[in-house]
């Protein structure tokens, strides 16, 4: 034991001092936050150059629905001609010209915004709208509704559909679909880059070890078997420390950047929303339900009722027994071979079921209790993604456990099965082993 | 003398072929025991059993007088001939990190290792990267923390290669001493100059069994002819119709004034009635007995 220790703590150390550990350990959560905050700092951004707008009007509709903004203003030029007003483009120092058509059975026959640099789809849009509505109002007064006025701004509603799941004592609790949804796609990622990342990190740390040939002076030193332990374990605290400078180091720039960059009430309201913008991305949802029930005042219900201590500790026990499993398989894989290139066909039985995991993984993001989700989230060897993309939405504790010691269990097996081809393996120079040679190194050793 | 490590009839298959078939070797404490064989004989094999790198598949492995045990390994060094190190690891950590794995403390590696790389002229070396090294250099740090610990017994497999003519003199001069500091050494390799040179007892191994052991010089001389070499002066005279019955001539040359006649015996015993016989007629300047070089031994025994 005491020189399994001595080894990882090699592993841990020459990893942990080398310069791509540093720049991807400090840089990732610069990169991190400047995702979160970039989109809300753009947000935050207002166009805010003055822009004049001429208006040509022969529909007659358009004085009352064209409203000057802050930054628009639209003047009223009924005596010019369109080729005048754009002769005078510069002059006048406009931003463009719009002409509108006639009204012809209650519809404008055209509109049309003439300019000389590409206009602002903003201002496309609130054209548009105003227009819209005023085409609309102007269809209903045919039909001399009295009061309509007042009608229609008592018509004006808005629904929020609201979910709220009850636990077996008839709590009741509500649920973010959309936010879990980003917690489930941020963590089941997270395991699945986690495990590939630091089990290749293993495989070519054992390859290292191999083709330097310094192998053969360490096994007479230490069994196979602690070689390979120390070796998992050792990049296992890498990984663990690495997790654990990003939380916090993003956490920590995100707090400074908002202390001086932009006020915190439209960075509170931002957060929530950049989970979200990810799984609208993965859901096709639609943009304006999504957001309804993330208004700022909804964000601490919305935080509260994110189970942080389950998801945190149910990620670090999943990213630890998943990479126990892969990286022990990962080991065998590198002891089995001399040099990296050789290592794709036998790498494929790894890849198989992790791809196949996070697949499923995609599904459970929308249909987290279906019948794949639930037996994706119970077999081992996908259970570790599977599983975290559940978790956000909460997962009976009696799956937990069958799921965790399901997975501990078959880490044991691959473990023992793992060692006898890694004690084989390393010692074996020369071409390539096929499966059906490993199958021996399993049933000989 | 006893044996520090006697192997006993061990036997290793692997799925395809059989690798050691019953063999036996007994190493003698405070000797130097060379293990010999062609390519692919089984001397590996036999080095990583008794590493316990490689379990055997019946026969035992005896050390310090009992059943070697998991522990020994702190009392063995070995340096094996597929050696390599970390290249991106610091020389001296690298050091220190491989003689950790042997047993010794943080402390005590670094404080032995200091002077051992003084002695071996590479102390500057100790914070630069194993990548920058030559091989020769790497070599020395590779001996260094094979002899580090102390151990009693010392495995070398093809020491010299990758050394120049003087560091392998230095290596050569170390081996000595440790053999006269009272360690046990088994030295396997091709040199068969260095095993006449360096080893007290050898054991030939090809094609997975034992086919001779014993000390160097008994095995040379029984494997001599009993030929010997006549070197005399006489310009006139012929050995040849001189030689008494039961002497055949082999060959003569003409060596710097000296004629050298080589002679067959059909036993070694009375030499003496051979010189008394040609000491009459011509003059004597030299009497050798012909033993064999190890490396006709290994031709003649192997092929």
């Amino acid at each position: 034991m005491n020189k399994t220790f001595i080894i990882i703590e090699r592993e841990f150390l020459t990893r942990v001092r080398k310069k791509s550990f540093l720049l991807t350990t400090f840089l990732t959560p610069i990169a991190l936050a400047a995702l979160m905050l970039i989109p809300t700092y753009i947000a935050t951004l207002k166009d805010n150059e003055h822009k004049e707008i001429a208006v040509i009007d022969h529909s007659g509709l358009a004085s009352s629905a064209l409203e000057n903004s802050e930054y628009t203003t639209y003047t009223f030029e009924p005596a010019k001609s369109l080729d005048s007003l754009k002769k005078n483009f510069k002059q006048q120092n406009l931003y463009a010209v719009l002409e509108i058509g006639q009204l012809q059975n209650n519809e404008l026959t055209s509109v049309n915004l003439y300019a000389q640099t590409q206009t602002n789809l903003d201002v496309q849009h609130s054209i548009e709208q105003a227009l819209r509505n005023e085409v609309e109002r102007h269809k209903l007064e045919q039909y001399n509704i009295a009061g309509l006025d007042t009608i229609l701004t008592s018509i004006k509603s808005n629904v929020n559909v609201s979910t709220i799941m009850w636990d077996e004592y008839g709590k009741e609790k509500r649920s973010y679909t959309g936010v879990y949804m980003g917690i489930a796609i941020a963590s089941g990622m997270l395991i699945y880059f986690f495990i590939f990342m630091f089990g290749n990190m293993v495989m070519r740390g054992v390859i290292e070890e191999k083709s330097n040939r310094i192998m053969e002076v360490l096994v007479s030193s230490v069994k196979p078997f602690e070689l390979m332990m120390g070796k998992i374990l050792g990049i296992a605290a890498v990984g663990l420390l690495q997790f654990a400078l990003w939380i916090l180091l993003t956490l920590g720039i995100v707090a400074i950047a908002q202390l001086l960059l932009v006020n915190p009430a439209e960075i509170m309201a931002a957060k929530p929303a950049i989970a979200d913008s990810v799984s609208m991305m993965a859901a096709g949802g639609d943009p304006a339900q999504m957001t309804s029930h993330l208004l700022p005042s909804n964000v601490a219900d919305i935080l509260n009722s994110i189970n942080f201590t389950a998801i945190l500790t149910s990620f670090l026990l999943y990213f630890l027994l998943g990479y126990l499993l892969y990286a022990s398989l990962f080991a065998a894989v590198g002891s089995a071979v001399e040099n990296e290139t050789d290592t794709q066909q036998l790498v494929l039985p790894i890849t198989v079921p992790i791809i196949l995991g996070i697949f499923i993984t995609m599904h459970t993001f929308n249909y987290p209790n279906s019948a794949l989700s639930f037996w994706g989230s119970i077999i081992p060897f996908t259970s570790p993604m599977v599983m975290m993309a559940r978790v956000p939405f909460g997962v009976p504790l009696w799956q937990l456990a069958l799921s965790l010691g399901l997975l501990a269990l078959t880490f044991v097996g691959v473990v023992w099965v793992a060692g006898k081809i890694y004690h084989t393996g390393v010692l074996m120079y020369g071409k390539r082993p096929s499966f059906k040679e490993i199958w021996r190194w399993i049933r000989h050793s | 003398m006893s044996a520090l490590l006697s192997a006993e009839n061990i036997v290793k298959k692997y799925a395809n072929h059989l690798a050691l078939d019953n063999v036996s070797v007994s190493v003698e404490q405070g000797c130097i025991h060379g293990l010999l064989g062609p390519n692919g004989a089984g001397k590996t094999t036999l080095i990583r059993i008794i590493n316990q790198i490689t379990a055997l598949d019946s026969g035992q492995v005896w050390f310090d007088g009992r059943p070697i045990q998991p522990k020994d390994v702190q009392k063995i060094g070995y340096l094996p001939e597929e050696r390599g190190l970390y290249k991106k690891m610091q020389v001296g950590e690298q050091a220190v990190y491989l003689a950790r794995l042997k047993g010794l403390s943080h402390h005590d590696a670094v404080a032995q290792l200091k002077i051992w790389f003084d002695k071996f002229g590479i102390g500057s070396w100790w914070n630069r990267k194993v990548e920058e090294l030559s091989k020769g250099m790497a070599q020395k740090v590779q001996f260094i923390v094979t002899i580090l610990h102390r151990p009693k017994l010392l495995i070398f497999d093809e020491p010299f290669s990758g050394f120049d003519p003087v560091n392998a003199n230095l290596l050569k001069q170390e081996i000595l001493a440790l053999k006269d500091q009272g360690s046990t050494i088994i030295f396997s390799t091709h040199n068969m100059a260095s095993v006449e040179e360096l080893c007290d007892y050898i054991t030939l191994i090809n094609k997975s069994k034992n086919i001779l052991s014993g000390a160097t010089d008994e095995v040379r001389r029984k494997h001599g002819s009993n030929v010997v070499e006549i070197g005399y002066t006489n310009k006139s005279i012929e050995l040849q119709p001189l030689l008494p019955e039961g002497y055949t001539f082999v060959s003569e040359e003409q060596k710097g004034g000296i004629r050298l006649a080589k002679v067959a015996c059909s036993s070694s015993s009375d030499c003496n009635v051979l010189l008394q016989k040609i000491m009459s007629q011509v003059e004597v300047k030299s009497y050798n007995e012909i033993i064999p070089s190890m490396n006709d031994i290994f031709i003649k025994m192997v092929s």
